[in-house]
């Protein structure tokens, strides 16, 4: 996700967006959309899983933590899919996963959830397209920043050292 | 053991309850043991030594630090960095120093908050003048300083290399004990590990399991539910099926849910996200809207709920800032 620096060259936000797609339609969707040359944003990293069950919540908030603007996970219908129940986990995890994003002042927004058969690729592309733009109304994300302490610190942490050498009568 | 082969033991607190130096207390008598085997070098609660003189000793003099609490002010991150200077070994002790435990929930807020609830908004904070603590307050003798209080709660990984990590709010003391044992006979995992059990609190659980399927979260003052079937099963959000195993499943012992204390279980980084995967796989709906209303009412408060020990570890940390760094200044 550092192969560039979207957002900050161009005039136009252009935000990370990590995308899993099901390996028995939405990845096959998102493979039709490329053979019939449908275009999409460029801001989606494809990330195949198995099943959209297979996206552990822990996925979705390890890539808003690596920097990802939003998140996408697509599957087949409900009723479709290749697990037979999978999608209706999913369907409860993304719901989980939106009620606790909230108080993070993560806006539920930024996680997407669509269904996209086999044959959907223009579906695919089209919410792939909507998403990117939500995000770019929403603007960046840049989780880390929220874990930087102000200047004061590494000046602090300092002043500790110096008091205890000076109280120490160790020469500095 | 002779006095010269005596290894060197140290304990230290930094933003905790007290509750983890209550825990090594537990083990009661063994802690004559304890002694026996280690000159305890450090351990502010119970014995009169001075940081001065751990700051005298050669890098990785101490064999072993016990470290509690998370990090939350400048002066913690200092004695984190000393003691994991000087200790060949260096153990996050309990949920606080592990995962960041209930003053990593302080993550949902910032430094200006949590001053403004504690020494302003408190029905019982008497403060008609509005005293806070500065980080500096001059006199006529010069400054004087305060350690800054910082906006984030970090856990100790998050601030110096951890060798291993001992779970629970508090460890339990035969979890404790064995720790020691393994310490004494050399017989620790590999580095990196948490000393404890891999499986969950689940397994140690005696309640009757049965498939779990259920239309309505309960919170525990709605229902009392029965004595043997397996709480989550009765629609009562018990962590213990995504809780590393340790404590003898206490809780649900006496009709009580698991709240989730010793972290997440082995191999699980985000032990909150753990538990929505198992919550989520339990509720029987499938329309959105219906799946929908069933969270939202019956976990009506998710991160207190999902993280109420992992906030500060977790894959987000905290919440977010509006501030987001280095405008924070100002604070």
């Amino acid at each position: 996700m550092t192969d560039t620096a979207p957002g900050t060259s161009g005039q136009c936000f252009q935000p990370r967006v990590v995308a899993f797609l099901c390996n028995w339609c939405s990845y096959t969707a998102s493979d039709m959309a490329g053979t019939a040359r449908i275009k999409y944003s460029p801001c989606v990293r494809i990330i195949r899983v198995m099943c959209s069950g297979r996206v552990d919540p822990s996925f979705v908030l390890k890539a808003f933590a690596l920097g990802a603007d939003g998140v996408l996970i697509a599957g087949c219908h409900p009723g479709d899919c290749h697990y037979i129940e999978q999608n209706y986990k999913t369907i409860r995890r993304h719901s989980m996963l939106q009620h606790f994003l909230e108080p993070m002042g993560i806006e539920d927004r930024r996680l997407c959830l669509v269904w996209a058969s086999a044959a959907e690729g223009q579906h695919l592309a089209e919410s792939i397209d909507l998403f990117v733009e939500e995000l770019r109304r929403l603007g960046p994300l840049n989780w880390s920043g929220n874990w930087e302490e102000n200047g004061a610190r590494l000046e602090a942490l300092q002043a500790i050292v110096d008091e205890h050498s000076e109280a120490m009568e160790i020469p500095r | 053991m002779s006095e010269a082969a005596k290894g060197k033991l140290a304990l230290y607190w930094a933003a905790s309850c007290g509750g983890c130096e209550i825990a090594v207390l537990a083990i009661n008598e063994k802690i004559l043991d304890v002694a026996a085997a280690f000159d305890i070098v450090l351990w502010p609660v119970a014995i009169d030594a001075k940081v001065r003189d751990v700051e005298r000793m050669a890098d990785g003099e101490i064999d072993v630090c016990l470290f509690n609490g998370g990090i939350r002010t400048s002066e913690q991150e200092y004695m984190a960095q000393l003691m994991r200077r000087k200790s060949k070994v260096l153990v996050a002790f309990g949920s606080c120093a592990s995962e960041g435990c209930i003053p990593g929930l302080a993550n949902l807020s910032h430094r200006r908050q949590v001053f403004e609830t504690v020494y302003r908004d408190l029905p019982t904070t008497d403060n008609a003048e509005h005293v806070e603590p500065q980080h500096v307050t001059h006199v006529p003798e010069g400054e004087l300083h305060l350690p800054v209080f910082y906006d984030t709660l970090r856990t100790l990984n998050q601030t110096v290399p951890v060798d291993y990590y001992l779970p629970g709010c508090p460890p339990e003391a035969e979890r404790i004990w064995e720790a020691v044992t393994a310490i004494v006979q050399g017989t620790l995992p590999p580095p990196g590990s948490v000393i404890g059990a891999e499986t969950t609190v689940c397994h140690e659980c005696p309640r009757t399991r049965n498939e779990k399927k259920i239309k309505k979260f309960y919170r525990t003052w709605q229902i009392i539910p029965d004595e043997e079937t397996c709480l989550l099963e009765q629609g009562l959000v018990c962590c213990g099926i995504a809780t590393r195993a340790g404590c003898g499943a206490l809780c649900p012992q006496v009709n009580s849910p698991c709240i989730g204390c010793y972290g997440a279980n082995e191999g699980v980084h985000d032990g909150g996200a753990r538990l929505m995967t198992a919550l989520a796989s339990v509720i029987d709906a499938t329309d959105p809207e219906e799946i929908q209303g069933i969270v939202r009412e019956g976990i009506p408060d998710p991160v207190g709920s999902l993280y109420r020990f992992g906030l500060a570890g977790s894959e987000l940390r905290r919440s977010r800032r509006k501030t987001n760094g280095a405008a924070a200044k100002a604070v």
